[in-house]
Order: C-alpha cells, then sequence, then structure tokens
C-alpha cells in the first residue's frame, strides 16, 4: 500500500468521524462565529473592522484550529487507535499526511464561513480581480495550518496537559502564517488602498511554510508518536 | 515441519536499562494458544511487544513469523496484531466501518472484511452500531475483528479479558478458539489463570525475564 493511498483512507476515516459527530457544525464554527462577533463588539468602529477585517477571520481561524486539532487527536487517543496504528506498522508518514488533509478540508469550510461573516459582518468585498488570489491563499494558508497542527497535535498528543501545551506550541509556530495570509487576504480585498499585486509575495511564503512543515512534518511525525 | 511462528532463541530485552527479558528462548507454533503467566514486572508484556516488532532484541536471535527480529522488525508489525487494554477503535464510527478501514490499509477487499466481520458475529445486527454505544465484550469483538480483516496471523493479547464480564469472556474465549482453529497463533498474558488456562493448549511461567514451559499436568492452578 502507498503512502498516498494510506493517506487518504486516514483522511477520509476522519471526515467520516466528522460526519457523524458534526463537531465542526455544532462547536466549532459557532465559537468561530462568536469570535468574530466578540471581535465587533470590542472594536465598535466600522472604520476599523473594515481595515482589520482580514485578521480577524485568521485569528478567528486560528483560535478554531487549536479545538480542530484538539478534536483530531482526541478521537485517535480515546481507545488508543494511535498507538494501534502505529502497531500495526501503518506509515507514520501516511497517518501524518492523511490528518493534515482531514484537517485541511475542516478549515477550509471554516474559512469560507468566516470569510463569509466577514462580508456581512464588516462590510467587505470580494473583487473579482482579487478571486484568485483569495482562493491562493485560502489553499496554501490551509496547508500549512493543517501541517502544524497536525504536527503539534501528535506531540502533544501523548502528554499529560496535552490542552495548554498544543497553543503554547502551536500559535507562535503560525505566527508566519497569520502575518502573510492577513497581508495577502488585505491585498485580495482591497483592504486599505492594498492592490493585488501586492499579495502574491506573501502566498509566496504562505507556500514556503506548507511546504516545510509538510515536509519537515512527515518525516519528524513518526519518532514524535513513537515511544 | 511447518517453521514456527515465533522462534527465540536467548532473546534479551531492556527497558531502560532493565533487562526486562534476560535470555527468554520458546518455539510457538501455528495454532498453538500459548498462556503466559507470571507476577507484574516478570516481562509478559515486553515479551508480546518484542514479538510485535515493538521492543528492539539487543542479544540473543529471533525470528517471528520468519521476519528476523534484529533487521525486520517494521515488516513484522504489519502480520501481528497486538491489543492491550485498549481496542484501538474510533469510537464515533461505526463497527462495520471500523473493521473495514483497519482491513483497507492492508489492502483487503470487501469480501475479506465481510468474511472477518462474519467470522466475529459482527456482520449483522451490529454492523451499523457506532463503537460508542457498544459493550465491552462487543468492542473487544470487534477489535478482534479488525486484527482478522488486518490479516494478522499472530495475535499478541494483553490481559485480554480485562473489563469484561462473565458472558463476554466466555464470548471472547470462544472467538479465540475459533480463530486458533482457522490457523490464528495465540500468545495470551493474563492473571486470570483458571479461565486463560482452560483456552490455552501450553502454558509459559515468565519468571524474572526467563521463560518455563510448565508441563501439560502442572498448568491448572488447583
Amino acid at each position: 500500500m502507498s503512502v498516498w493511498r494510506i493517506a487518504r483512507l486516514v483522511a477520509a476515516k476522519d471526515l467520516r468521524i466528522e460526519w457523524h459527530s458534526r463537531v465542526l457544525t455544532n462547536q466549532v464554527l459557532p465559537f468561530a462565529g462568536v469570535t468574530m462577533v466578540i471581535f465587533a463588539f470590542a472594536l465598535d468602529s466600522d472604520a476599523v473592522l473594515e481595515r482589520v477585517a482580514p485578521g480577524l477571520v485568521w485569528l478567528a481561524t486560528m483560535f478554531s484550529m487549536l479545538v480542530l486539532v484538539q478534536r483530531t487527536f482526541a478521537v485517535e487517543t480515546d481507545d488508543g487507535a494511535l498507538d494501534a496504528l502505529r502497531v500495526a506498522g501503518v506509515d507514520p508518514r501516511a497517518i501524518f499526511l492523511g490528518k493534515a488533509g482531514g484537517l485541511a478540508v475542516q478549515l477550509l469550510v471554516l474559512e469560507v464561513v468566516l470569510l463569509f461573516a466577514a462580508v456581512v459582518l464588516f462590510r467587505q468585498t470580494v473583487p473579482v480581480d482579487g478571486l484568485v488570489l483569495l482562493v491562493t491563499t485560502l489553499i496554501s494558508a490551509t496547508c500549512g495550518l493543517a501541517a502544524v497542527g497536525t504536527l503539534y497535535g501528535g506531540l502533544a498528543a501523548g502528554f499529560r496537559g496535552r490542552e495548554t501545551l498544543l497553543p503554547l506550541l502551536t500559535l507562535p509556530a503560525v505566527a508566519p502564517v497569520l502575518i502573510g495570509a492577513t497581508r495577502a487576504v488585505e491585498a485580495a480585498l482591497g483592504t486599505a488602498g492594498a492592490v493585488v499585486s501586492d499579495g502574491w509575495p506573501w502566498v509566496g511564503l504562505l507556500l514556503v511554510f506548507a511546504v516545510a512543515f509538510g515536509v519537515g512534518g512527515s518525516l519528524a511525525f513518526g519518532p514524535l508518536i513513537d515511544e | 515441519m511447518s517453521a514456527p511462528v515465533v522462534d527465540l532463541t536467548d532473546a534479551v530485552a531492556v527497558l531502560g536499562s532493565f533487562p526486562a527479558l534476560a535470555g527468554a528462548s520458546i518455539r510457538i507454533d501455528e495454532g498453538d494458544i500459548v498462556l503466559l503467566r507470571g507476577p507484574n514486572g516478570a516481562g509478559k508484556t515486553t515479551l508480546l511487544r518484542l514479538c510485535a516488532g515493538l521492543v528492539p532484541m539487543v542479544r540473543g536471535s529471533g525470528r517471528i513469523l520468519g521476519f528476523d527480529l534484529g533487521t525486520q522488525r517494521e515488516s513484522i508489525r504489519r502480520h501481528v496484531g497486538v491489543l492491550g487494554h485498549q481496542n484501538g477503535l474510533y469510537l464515533d464510527l461505526t463497527v462495520g466501518e471500523n473493521i473495514r478501514f483497519w482491513g483497507a490499509t492492508v489492502g483487503a477487499s470487501d469480501s475479506e472484511t465481510h468474511a472477518a466481520m462474519e467470522r466475529l458475529g459482527v456482520a449483522d445486527r451490529l454492523v451499523d452500531v457506532p463503537v460508542r454505544k457498544l459493550s465491552a465484550g462487543q468492542k473487544r469483538r470487534t477489535a478482534l475483528a479488525c486484527l482478522v480483516a488486518r490479516r494478522a496471523q499472530l495475535w499478541l493479547l494483553d490481559e485480554p479479558h480485562a473489563g469484561l464480564d462473565a458472558s463476554a469472556r466466555d464470548e471472547l474465549d470462544a472467538t479465540l478458539r475459533q480463530a486458533a482453529a482457522a490457523g490464528a497463533t495465540i500468545v495470551v498474558a493474563s492473571h486470570e489463570l483458571e479461565r486463560a488456562g482452560s483456552l490455552a493448549t501450553r502454558t509459559v511461567d515468565v519468571v524474572a525475564g526467563r521463560l518455563h514451559e510448565v508441563a501439560p499436568d502442572q498448568e491448572h492452578p488447583s
């Protein structure tokens, strides 16, 4: 069995678990929505909200991502399934890629909903000439976030106090994604006079980040989950 | 005569600097059900983990299912099923989804997976039930069906009766006898000597990291 085939199996399994449990729709999306609304109350100025909306979308994404990562590894550790995968000789690179893939799909759904919320709540508009940049940014940032989340989620899964350890490990590591994705989305939406061409160098950064953590994570995941 | 499933000669395994196995020798043939008995810390679990390729052998020689323990540990893992205190199941998936997933990790066909479900008696009433809603015995049965779907040839069971009520234990014993009759080789580490002893075809005492075969007339505790 190839690494990619097993990775697809793991991703499909994770998405099936989400389909049954509805954690994304019943818990994570409402949490992200509430976060956006609270930001709106806290900033309480249309001009400021319009200016910072792209950053708020990514902040809400990252906080919600922590819940998703906790969940995706909780299903593995509840009854020792992650151990069973390791003991069964399933390639850890495939486990990493599969779990990151499943997480990426859930993150993409979350980001689209949050962008829609930003359009409604913060009066953002999506110009047609920024659509390609916006979609590319979402995909590249999502890949980076999913890789980091899976890597540190796997690391934290074996520790007591994983709930507090995960944000401590993850949030500093995803700071480049927060910055790059915010700037690129600002360029795509034309926030504060930014133009589309300003966004592509940030997409480059996001792609480098995603590839680095994707490759590094798939190589490091085995030793991390092993004893 | 076919090659032994487990063939260890003076195998030594260490946990940290402690020799958990201090020269273990044993030969186990296909279809055997071997009970490992001994006090806590004697080395039973380490022996199971060594046979699963999870613990390195630092001295001695050994082959599991024909694979060398020194050089082919990763290959051993794909052919061995380990069941400990946890079942390794996804609680939000149904019984059928769990078994199909584990079967798919080794490329098992739909008919193989279905056969595994039938063999363990989970193909009809339980197949669409989420694992979270199963009793402890039904979860154990599902976990064993996953081992069958994974084509595990050597089953290494650590305290398999723990947490099960009397009827679930009877059910588990029947399942294991059936699996052994179908060609699986089973090694059981247990403190429940009466129950596991009646199941086993051989009994081995594990004492201070060494193995001693128990004569048939001394197998069952009085």
